[in-house]
């Protein structure tokens, strides 16, 4: 392949607008999630779970975004690499987000109960798993993995801007390598601790790829949306085409239908065979008000992100991708909402001031996080090895 | 053998970089007619060639969609219509579990329907040949070189520029392709009879020896002992018994538990005078003796005892039982005939039980009654 394609990158500062727009955010959404917890904590300890979950997604799909770019030797996302990288130091937050979760857990988790498990003969089954100090642990060790994994990620791309060292891709491969059975493994347990066990009699053994598929799809669509946002504002890397766009919004595409593939497995087994402990999840989204959501779910996460990249050009459409990401963005809060929401009102929707003031600080901590990295570091990594051939990527 | 034409001038190129470019300038230059053969597929391409999307997508969706709506009526008429089966609690038209099948069908329908598109539209099928086929320049464009063409039928096509134009380019090599209009190929092999007889005997081959192979030589008895135990059937001889009846006798001496032995055979005068009617003239007692009246005696003595059988001459028919005979007889006689039977007229004592029997003769009466009716009954 020609190599006439020059690496034309220099650091420029984010447009105020955007360090003002975190900041705005971060500040109405603090302000009426303090309120919540003054007014009613139960409520506002199951929004915090949503939003705990939603952060997570971000930066551990981000985490995932990078090891999968290193493992599969992608060329063509190495120069938006930076983005899930600068993303993933979301991690750095998640356990100050847990902390309110953590203390509200006995009015939240049934099986905190001890009386109730003990004298319920299939939670007193579970209770070497689930039990508060067991717990503890996981979640301890969850966050230590992810923040461990993080580091040692990031820190070889940021050296490589200096160095350009190409053994150091080589031993990110190595650590991507091991960091994936870890991911799979932590993602696993902490979307059935934090999530499945809020319904303790309730199991299904796909929920961890399900919560998966939500996770990689919210962070391809962050990635996705500041690629777009970033080269329209003229401070990303010349040389974007319409190749890296499409692949992008595949990708997005791919994952929608992932997830829908396995929401309707997961949904297909449990309606087919028919056992009462197992369907009583559903019914509760099904009957009541919740139906309402449960419609609108498949065609939030489902229909509309379908018909609006199934095209090959909407997905090379920079506008039509900034909105669909911002769109799948929603629909995983949605998503996410659907999942906790019904064990807190079983009978009806839970929809107020308070459901917005947690989704507006998760999208502060979300843009002031990426502007504080992005203020230190370089946008593009512009010492890697593979970023030239990243831009002469061609489909 | 007709003359030779022109097809196409082709060059070779050794590099994907060299092709890449020069099939952006033959687009460039506005030729239409021409085409790119590399051993693999180059990103690119499409784009350096200037090619409009393929329409291929269209026929992809028409298809699998109709594979989809398919799908959900089969689905829909088997389970709901043609043959509805609860399976699982559900209801017959329960769309979820059709979802798999929609999907695989409209998968394989997309597939299938695009390839047989694709070989009859573009590929002109049943035409299997193309005038690049066993050249060189095929050769060797489908092992390590890359091959562009332009093709003689292109408007702007002119021998000496497209030559200039390839060596400027920077092409290892510049040929012509000859062809022959009866190289067309309209006939292909797989269409000629010979092959499709071969393909049918084939066919009845392999389907004969394993019908026969699975289904006579190697046949297994299915599950059937329920059906092939050894029994003893009634009304069939057997081996289990001396006489060779399968249906026994009442040992002698004996009667059944409840049975009241008959002591009137064959004296009629003793039943008319010893016996007399149990039963009262009852509403339900009536009841009774119609309903066995109208099952075991009507068929051949008619529903007024006229003797109007409805059996239309299969049967003789019987007197009635309004004559001056059966009137004057007693509840006993009429009691006898019912038990013993009667010339043609079997005996009923199996069907009927003894107060079945009476209450049924008291029905007889009041049968009597209607038609020959004292001046006390009015």
């Amino acid at each position: 392949m020609s190599s006439e394609t020059k690496i034309e990158y220099s650091k420029k500062e984010l447009p105020a607008s955007f360090g003002k727009a975190g900041y705005t955010l971060f500040a109405v959404g603090l302000v009426l999630v303090i309120i919540s917890y003054l007014v009613d904590p139960v409520r506002s300890s199951f929004n915090n779970l949503i939003m705990l979950m939603f952060l997570s997604s971000i930066g551990v799909g981000s985490l995932f975004l990078v090891a999968i770019e290193y493992l599969g030797g992608a060329v063509w996302s190495v120069p938006f690499r930076r983005i899930p990288e600068f993303l993933g130091a979301i991690i750095f937050i998640l356990p100050i987000v847990a902390i309110p979760v953590y203390f509200n857990m006995h009015d939240m988790f049934h099986w905190t109960h001890t009386e109730d498990v003990l004298s319920d003969e299939i939670l007193s089954g579970k209770v070497g798993y689930l039990n508060i100090p067991f717990f503890t642990i996981r979640v301890v060790v969850i966050f230590l993995v992810w923040m461990l994994f993080y580091i040692l990620l990031t820190k070889r791309s940021r050296l490589q801007d200096q160095t350009g060292d190409q053994k150091l891709t080589a031993s990110n491969i190595k650590i991507s390598a091991i960091f994936m059975p870890f991911f799979a493994i932590t993602i696993t347990i902490a979307s059935v601790d934090w999530i499945m066990s809020l319904e303790p009699h309730w199991f299904s053994t796909i929920f961890g790829i399900y919560y998966f598929s939500g996770t990689v799809l919210a962070a391809i669509a962050v990635v996705t949306f500041l690629v777009v946002y970033l080269t329209e504002k003229g401070l990303f890397i010349k040389g974007i085409k319409t190749d890296h766009y499409y692949s992008l919004g595949a990708l997005m595409f791919a994952f929608v239908n992932f997830w829908a593939y396995i929401a309707f497995s997961q949904f297909l087994l449990i309606y087919y065979a028919n056992i009462p402990e197992e369907t009583y999840w559903y019914l509760n989204r099904w009957e009541g008000g919740w139906i309402v959501v449960s419609i609108l779910l498949i065609v939030v996460h489902f229909v509309v992100p379908y018909f609006g990249l199934v095209s090959q050009p909407s997905k090379t459409n920079p506008k039509r991708l900034k909105f669909m990401a911002i769109w799948i963005l929603v629909a995983h809060i949605v998503d996410l909402y659907w999942l906790i929401m019904p064990t807190y009102s079983p009978e009806s929707i839970p929809f107020s001031w308070m459901e917005l003031g947690f989704p507006l600080l998760t999208f502060g901590i979300m843009v002031i996080v990426f502007g504080i990295k992005a203020k230190k570091e370089n946008l593009v990594p512009i010492g890697d090895p593979k970023l030239k051939r990243g831009l002469d990527f061609r489909l | 053998m007709s003359e030779k034409v022109l097809f196409a001038i082709t060059a070779i190129f050794n590099t994907p970089d060299e092709i890449i470019k020069a099939a952006e300038k033959t687009a460039e230059k506005g030729y239409k007619k021409f085409d790119v053969n590399t051993p693999y597929p180059i990103h690119g391409m499409p784009n350096a060639m200037k090619l409009g999307r393929s329409k291929l997508g269209f026929a992809a969706l028409v298809f699998g969609l109709s594979g989809t709506l398919a799908a959900l009526l089969m689905t829909f008429w088997m389970s709901a219509i043609d043959y509805p089966t609860i399976i699982g609690g559900k209801p017959y038209f329960a769309f979820p579990k059709y979802v798999p099948i929609m999907f695989e069908v409209t998968v394989l329908a997309a597939a299938i329907g695009t390839v047989v598109t694709m070989l009859f539209f573009f590929f002109k099928f049943p035409n299997n040949s193309h005038p690049l086929h066993d050249t060189d320049y095929m050769k060797k464009v489908s092992t390590e070189k890359y091959g562009i063409n332009i093709q003689a039928d292109d408007e702007l096509f002119n021998v000496e520029e497209i030559r200039k134009l390839f060596s400027d380019l920077g092409a290892a090599e510049v040929g012509e392709i000859y062809w022959d209009e009866e190289e067309i190929n309209t006939s292909p092999k797989i269409l000629e009879p010979k092959f499709l007889g071969f393909l049918a005997v084939t066919a009845i081959i392999i389907s004969g020896t394993t019908y026969f192979g699975l289904n006579k030589l190697m046949f297994m008895v299915p599950f059937n002992w329920m059906m092939e135990q050894d029994k003893a059937i009634p009304q069939e001889t057997t081996n289990v018994f001396v006489d060779g009846f399968s249906m026994r006798m009442p040992v002698e001496g004996t009667i059944s538990r409840g049975a009241i032995p008959y002591p009137y055979y064959g004296k009629p005068e003793l039943a008319e005078k010893l016996m007399i009617n149990p039963l009262d003239y009852s509403e339900e007692n009536l009841a009774l003796g119609k309903k066995k009246y109208d099952v075991f005696c009507s068929p051949c003595h008619g529903y007024f005892g006229e003797g109007d059988s409805r059996l239309r001459g299969q049967y003789p028919n019987p007197p009635s039982i309004h004559s001056e005979k059966v009137r004057t007889w007693s509840d006993g006689r009429i009691y006898h005939v019912l038990t013993e039977g009667q010339n043609v007229m079997p005996s009923y004592s199996t069907q009927m039980t003894r107060e079945e029997k009476w209450a049924t003769i008291l029905y007889i009466r009041a049968l009597q009654r209607a038609l020959n009716a004292k001046e006390s009954d009015l």
